[in-house]
């Protein structure tokens, strides 16, 4: 025992020397300082694209409307006094609205000056005045005041997008239009009001006939599609995997694959919708149910790594305990493993589909990329998504669908807020901690 | 037997939607540069006629031919929009594939070389955007890598300004376009360039120095771009032009500004012709094919009044407009 004394230990002491305790304190303090640097970047990043969109879009959600006398002349609209909703629908309204535009300035003469004139309302004016007409065919015969959307240019004009200092020759909107705009101004007859269209309408040439309703019901058609293929797939996959295979080579080289296809990059999906969907089965072009199903290939393998993950967290105590009472080994795991790993694997389903949401290149492919203005119904009705009206509409000549872009990321935006938030609550919510 | 019933009943299904009724409404494919014409047509047809609105893809030229003339069939499309004239190889192919095609022109389309209202005025002749464009470009008898890095090397009398152009990438119809009629007419045009070998597909070539940067297909993005670098110059359609003129402002070429009037004229020089072409096979089956060619050839839409020229398109001269539309309703065909 005494020998051991005698060998020199090399023995480190902590330099406990106020010095160097110093140092210690502060090259944490710039760690932390490092941490906070790199949100604040992140967050300021986020910030300024929100920033953008945000102070592009939001005028987009207010239309200016422009208030008419239109007087609705029964020769015109319903010669033979039957009120037969086709005929309402087939009258040419259009001169109806003219002259009411025409009765504001009867000074207006000469066939240009009156073209410039019928520009400061939407060409398709005539159609909001036909609606209103086979819906209440009743106000045939009187006048009425109505309100008409201005055509984009004077909208834009409106909100301070075109400005007015320019030469005449290089504005969207001349001279005499802008005088007429604000002798309209003057009369009260023009106001600003809540853009419901963007909100309820299909896609459309002109920016201010143009929503987004059509592409949010194609997404919201995809997305069922991608749910109904890819959940239960999924998850039977995930439940195999992790409770019933045999591990050996070959379910080292399936998990290995699945882990590849998750970064197989998205546009690969839409090749192979085209090949085998469309060309192989003949399913229809930009149809939800293609486009769904290509999404569906493409979120399975997030499905099946957040399931697998789920499952491999559910603590084996529970599984044996089970087992251990008499279940069977399928009693198991639908009694008992499976509802526990519920809320993991449903926040994966639910990231997944939010990917799914924002996706457009396997859609290219597949013919999704495409105007559409009639609303799909059902799943074979050609639909588009989303992003691929933001898409569309970042590519449009029109300046006033620049306003209309930002306004539908805006929305899309809100939907994958929506989304992530209820993955977050699930998790919240449901979630167990051993 | 759980799992066979339910196979079973999925490919019963999938069968089903194969096999669904005949299409309702035209499919148009095609050039991304007529779409916002064939599209307003769409919209308009849609609206004012009783048959379901066209669904109307971009593809490109090229991409919409392919999907044309693949068949005839309800899977196959009815129309494709096309930025320049079908090819014979492509017409072959249709005709292969039993496809009779209806042509119809429907106008014109001018390219210009924008720039920001802050920057300098540019009056070029082809040969000189020829010179500031080319991979190689001949000096003094010898064929050499571009050498030219200002405008102001090209010729004393242009700005001196680096040249910066940015245009559309190879994939576009418009960098066609733009290769074809105004990098081989300034090749054709440039003294002692043939001499060197400088002729056709050898004038395509643009320089990788640098000097021109490939902007992507969205002419928005080009014309937000120029806005921000007064000095750079895009190549994009006159309709971005046209919609911008409140900050864009075109170049001349040989001497003749980039205007609505002279590109209809056919004074400018890099302006190239619109088409679509109709499948016949298909009219009668397709509801509404003659009544959609009605439209698109109506006074309404491609007149000079039309809705057509308030989204961009310069319009074919009246005496054309009016034999077109006879030749179009008329559901002549093509040959070559």
């Amino acid at each position: 025992m005494t020998e051991l004394t005698a060998i020199p230990v090399l023995q480190r002491k902590p330099d406990l020397s106020k010095a160097q305790l110093r140092r210690r304190y502060r090259a944490e303090a710039r760690f932390r300082l490092y941490g906070v640097a790199a949100i604040l970047f992140a967050v300021g990043i986020l910030a300024l694209l929100l920033g953008s969109i945000i102070s592009t879009g939001f005028s987009a959600f207010m239309q200016t409307e422009i208030a008419l006398d239109v007087q609705l002349d029964p020769a015109i609209i319903d010669p033979d006094g039957a009120r037969d909703p086709a005929v309402l629908a087939g009258a040419s309204y259009r001169k109806i609205v003219r002259t009411g535009l025409a009765e504001l300035f009867p000074d207006v003469s000469g066939r240009k000056a009156k073209r410039d004139l019928n520009r400061l309302i939407s060409r398709g004016a005539d159609l909001e005045l036909r609606d209103r007409v086979v819906a209440d065919p009743s106000i045939i015969g009187t006048t009425v005041t109505i309100w008409i959307k201005s055509s984009a240019d004077i909208d834009s004009l409106n909100k301070g997008q075109i400005p007015r200092d320019v030469v005449e020759a290089d504005r969207r909107v001349k001279d005499n239009q802008i005088a007429w705009f604000d002798t309209l101004d003057a009369d009260d007859r023009v106001r600003r009001s809540f853009n419901t269209t963007l909100f309820t309408a299909g896609d459309s040439r002109e920016p201010e006939q143009a929503g987004i309703w059509g592409a949010a019901v194609g997404s919201f058609l995809t997305l069922i599609v991608t749910l109904a293929l890819s959940f239960p797939v999924g998850v039977m996959a995930a439940v195999y995997l992790e409770a019933f295979a045999p591990k050996n080579r070959w379910t080292d080289l399936i998990e290995v694959n699945i882990n590849n296809l998750a970064a197989v990059p998205s546009i690969v999906f839409g090749l192979l919708g085209l090949a085998v969907f469309l060309n192989f089965f003949g399913l229809p072009r930009s149809a939800p149910i293609v486009g769904g199903t290509v999404l569906a290939l493409m979120t399975l393998p997030t499905i099946i790594i957040a399931g697998r993950a789920a499952l491999n967290a559910v603590p084996p105590s529970i599984r044996e305990a089970a087992l251990a009472m008499g279940a069977s080994p399928l009693q198991a795991i639908t009694h008992h493993v499976l509802p526990l790993a519920m809320p993991g694997i449903l926040t994966g389903t639910i990231i997944g589909m939010a990917r799914a949401l924002g996706e457009t290149a396997p859609l290219l492919m597949i013919g999704m990329v495409a105007f559409i203005v009639d609303i799909p119904r059902t799943f074979t009705d050609p639909a588009t998504v989303l992003p691929v009206q933001v898409f569309l509409w970042a590519d449009a000549p029109e300046r006033a669908f620049v306003e209309k872009t930002s306004a539908a990321i805006l929305v899309l935006l809100a939907f994958l807020i929506l989304m992530n938030l209820a993955a977050v609550i699930l998790r919240k919510k449901f979630e167990r901690r051993w | 037997m759980y799992l066979k019933t339910l196979s079973l009943a999925a490919a019963v299904t999938l069968a089903a939607i194969g096999a669904a009724e005949a299409r309702e409404q035209i499919r148009i494919v095609g050039s991304s540069t007529v779409f916002p014409f064939s599209t307003a047509v769409a919209e308009q047809f849609g609206k004012s006629t009783p048959f379901k609105t066209p669904v109307v893809e971009s593809t490109g030229s090229g991409g919409g031919m392919k999907l044309f003339c693949a068949g005839v069939g309800e899977q196959h499309p009815d129309v494709t929009n096309s930025s320049r004239r079908i090819k014979k190889s492509e017409f072959d192919n249709c005709t292969a594939n039993g496809i009779g095609i209806t042509e119809v022109q429907i106008g014109f389309d001018g390219i210009v070389l924008g720039s920001s209202k802050a920057g300098a005025d540019l009056d070029l002749t082809l040969e000189q955007v020829f010179l500031a464009l080319a991979a190689k470009v001949p000096v003094e008898g010898k064929l050499v890598d571009n050498p030219y890095k200002m405008w102001s090397d090209i010729d004393p009398k242009l700005p001196k300004k680096k040249i910066e152009i940015l245009g559309p990438p190879p994939t576009s119809g418009t960098r066609d376009a733009f290769v074809e009629i105004a990098m081989e007419g300034g090749c054709e045009a440039l003294a002692g360039a043939k001499e060197l070998g400088l002729t056709k597909k050898a004038c395509h070539n643009i320089r990788e120095d640098g000097a021109f940067i490939e902007a992507g297909e969205n002419d928005n993005l080009i014309v937000q771009k120029l806005e921000s670098n007064p000095a750079a110059v895009g190549i994009f359609g006159f309709s971005f032009l046209d919609q911008n003129a409140d900050k864009m402002k075109g170049a001349m070429i040989n001497g003749v500004p980039a205007e609505f009037e002279r590109i209809a004229d056919g004074d400018y020089p890099v302006s190239r012709s619109l088409f679509f072409y109709v499948k016949q096979q298909h009219v009668g089956v397709i509801p509404g094919i003659k009544e959609f060619i009605a439209e698109f050839t109506s006074d309404d839409a491609w007149g000079e009044d039309g809705y057509l020229v308030d989204k961009g398109l310069i319009p074919l001269p009246e005496e054309e407009r009016q034999a077109t539309m006879e030749a179009a309703t008329g559901l002549q065909s093509l040959s070559m």
